[in-house]
């Protein structure tokens, strides 16, 4: 009996060390980013392992804001990369709901189309349509403008957006509807006033992803504009690496206050997110 | 998974709906028939997915029978591309970029797939295991893994694999040098360089892909594994069975559509890695280790632009992911009852 007690404790420790090595595993590349922020060039660039920032230095945070990259302190690029996000996650928000409530709370001919074609361009890669969508942008005159990016990232997010959308529309009861509309509301003020309260936590979520997604998009910022005033946040980024020498505490900075926006949305919607992308595929 | 469920169970007919249809009381004549509705909730969706996805991809594909070039694509007074034929399609089937970028195109998918699967179904098995406060912890670190821009992975990455400065050769330079000689063939790591061969390019872009991709797998592998009933486990565990075969016999059965869309997704994801490649890689200047996204794009705006050849890649590449797709859409298809 004893013996079996040993064995479960050891067990436990095993799976405990285990979690260990995959919690530093993950963790270890994001706390090296954090930390090299927070170093001072005599601690960064050195052939010694420096575990923690001694003492911690704020030059590279400030310097990243005061003189920036590229010319343009990364107020700029940070203000370019959220204005981008915000106004594709506001606009697919709108066609995200309109098309989802459509697939959720109709049968019509072509849903079952409407479906499938959701599920095709999904896949379709975003990086092969970069080319042509790079001349349509140009044609239309929206090269070099936040404009085209906006546009462009609407198109890209929408599917997703309508695909995880729609499970959060059929959630709503119908009875709920219904009820309000035999008691006189109008077709609008039904959807308005009913159902958009009770799916709007779920609008919140896929609009976060979206933002994600924007935020994190880089092939189309880094084709589609030029103007260095313009860049986002991760076009911006690669301008810490010179021809002959890269500033990391400069970048590290860079890359960690980029991150941590994605960071705290990620936390607030992570369950969310698997059940989104993996919808359907396990029966609970 | 559980807002799915409870979605399918409330959609379905057994809802205790009053008996009297709202529809076939129509005692306001304003607005649209109802059969209208749909459709016109639809519309800016399917414009904005016709227009920025299909026609792009027509355009594509046309583009890639056409010779594309400055002059075709500037804004104003743009000249109409000469029609050349399936010459594109010759051109890259003839160069000598071809096969390697096919070829690192595939054998990157494919370890990288099998790694970020492997590594991703233990960790979540490992988490099904753990304590409660153990398991948070894990499942905190692993989000911020997954959580990491492309972008601020690839610059991370790139310093930890630094070669004067970097954690890695630090690290090997602890290694006594004998043995260091006898595994690596290198003594003396300070300086040695991580991006300058294809080779070791591939290492780093496959350990910072699979770092930044099993935490889904793992999340999503848990969450699979916490809706099989703990009936199953006590009755395998009853008749004896070792925990491999449990794994075997019990839960990869019950967790197959799981692992088959994590895989087609992984699969996609992996085929047409970008943004880290570029980065890594140090823009397009490394040939050797173009993969076929970038070589498309290192084709279409390189200069002069060549941006037919360019489309004729990206055709081929969306041709070997719409195939890929074709077997998820049917995985989805079969086991969405709401799709049909």
């Amino acid at each position: 009996m004893n013996d079996g007690l040993t064995r479960k404790r050891l067990g436990r420790a095993a799976l405990n060390g285990a979690g260990i090595v995959v919690f530093l595993f993950a963790v270890f590349p994001v706390y090296w980013m954090i930390s090299t922020a927070f170093k001072p060039n005599d601690q960064i660039f050195t052939t010694e392992f420096i575990p923690f920032p001694s003492p911690p230095s704020l030059d590279h945070i400030s310097r990243v804001f005061t003189k920036g990259v590229a010319g343009h302190s990364i107020w700029q690029y940070l203000l370019n990369s959220a204005i981008v996000a915000v106004s594709a996650v506001a606009l697919g928000a709108v066609f995200a709901l309109l098309a989802a409530t459509a697939v959720a709370r109709f049968r019509f001919r072509f849903r079952t189309s409407f479906l499938i074609l959701l599920l095709i361009v999904q896949m379709v890669p975003a990086e092969a349509l970069l080319i042509s969508l790079f001349t349509m942008v140009k044609r239309l005159g929206m090269y070099d403008q936040l404009i085209g990016l906006v546009v462009i990232n609407v198109g890209l997010t929408l599917p997703f957006s309508v695909w995880m959308l729609r499970t959060f529309v059929a959630a709503v009861p119908k009875e709920v509807e219904e009820a309000a509309w035999i008691d006189g509301a109008s077709r609008f003020s039904t959807f308005w006033r009913v159902l958009f309260p009770l799916v709007a936590p779920g609008l919140v979520a896929t609009s976060i992803f979206s933002f994600i997604t924007t935020w994190n998009e880089f092939a189309y910022a880094l084709t589609l504009i030029n103007d260095q005033g313009k860049y986002t946040m991760p076009v911006a980024l690669q301008f810490f690496v010179g021809q002959r020498s890269t500033d990391w505490g400069g970048i590290m900075a860079a890359s960690t206050l980029m991150t941590i926006p994605v960071l705290i949305f990620f936390l607030l919607v992570q369950r969310r997110m698997v059940s989104g992308l993996v919808a359907g595929a396990v029966k609970g | 998974m559980t807002t799915h469920t409870s979605t399918a169970a409330r959609g379905g007919d057994n809802s205790s709906a009053p008996a009297r249809r709202p529809r076939q009381s129509p005692h306001r004549s304003s607005g649209l028939p109802d059969w209208v509705v749909p459709y016109v909730l639809l519309l800016p969706g399917l414009l904005v997915i016709a227009a920025l996805l299909l026609y792009p991809l027509y355009q594509i594909i046309d583009m890639s029978f056409h010779k594309v070039g400055l002059a075709q694509i500037k804004a104003i007074n743009p000249r109409p591309a000469e029609f050349v034929g399936v010459d594109n399609y010759t051109h890259i089937f003839e160069s000598d970029l071809f096969w390697p970028s096919l070829r690192n195109t595939i054998l990157f998918a494919a370890v990288t797939v099998a790694l970020t699967l492997i590594l991703g179904t233990l960790v979540g098995l490992l988490l099904n295991k753990l304590g409660k406060k153990m398991s948070m912890l894990v499942i905190v670190g692993i989000m911020a893994a997954w959580a990491t821009p492309p972008t601020a992975q690839s610059v991370v990455w790139k310093w930890i694999f630094d070669s004067d400065s970097g954690v890695v050769n630090w690290s090997l330079n602890l290694v006594p040098t004998w043995l260091s000689e006898l595994v690596f063939g290198v003594s003396d790591w300070s300086g040695h360089p991580w991006f300058n061969s294809t080779i070791t390019i591939y290492f780093v872009f496959v350990l910072m892909v699979v770092w930044g991709a099993f935490p889904f797998i793992a999340v999503s592998v848990l969450a699979g594994l916490k809706s099989i009933p703990s009936e199953l486990y006590e009755a395998a565990q009853m008749d004896g069975s070792g925990p491999f075969t449990t794994f075997r016999k019990v839960t990869f059965p019950l967790l197959k559509p799981v692992f088959s869309v994590l895989m087609v997704l992984s699969i996609i994801w992996d085929f047409k890695v970008f943004t880290q490649l570029y980065l890594l890689g140090g823009g397009t200047v490394n040939r050797d280790a173009f993969n076929l996204s970038l070589w498309s794009y290192a084709e279409a705006f390189s200069n002069p632009p060549k941006m037919g050849i360019g489309a004729a890649i990206a055709v081929v590449l969306t041709a070997i992911l719409l195939v890929i797709t074709f077997v998820y859409v049917r995985q989805i298809v079969k086991t969405e009852d709401d799709i049909r």
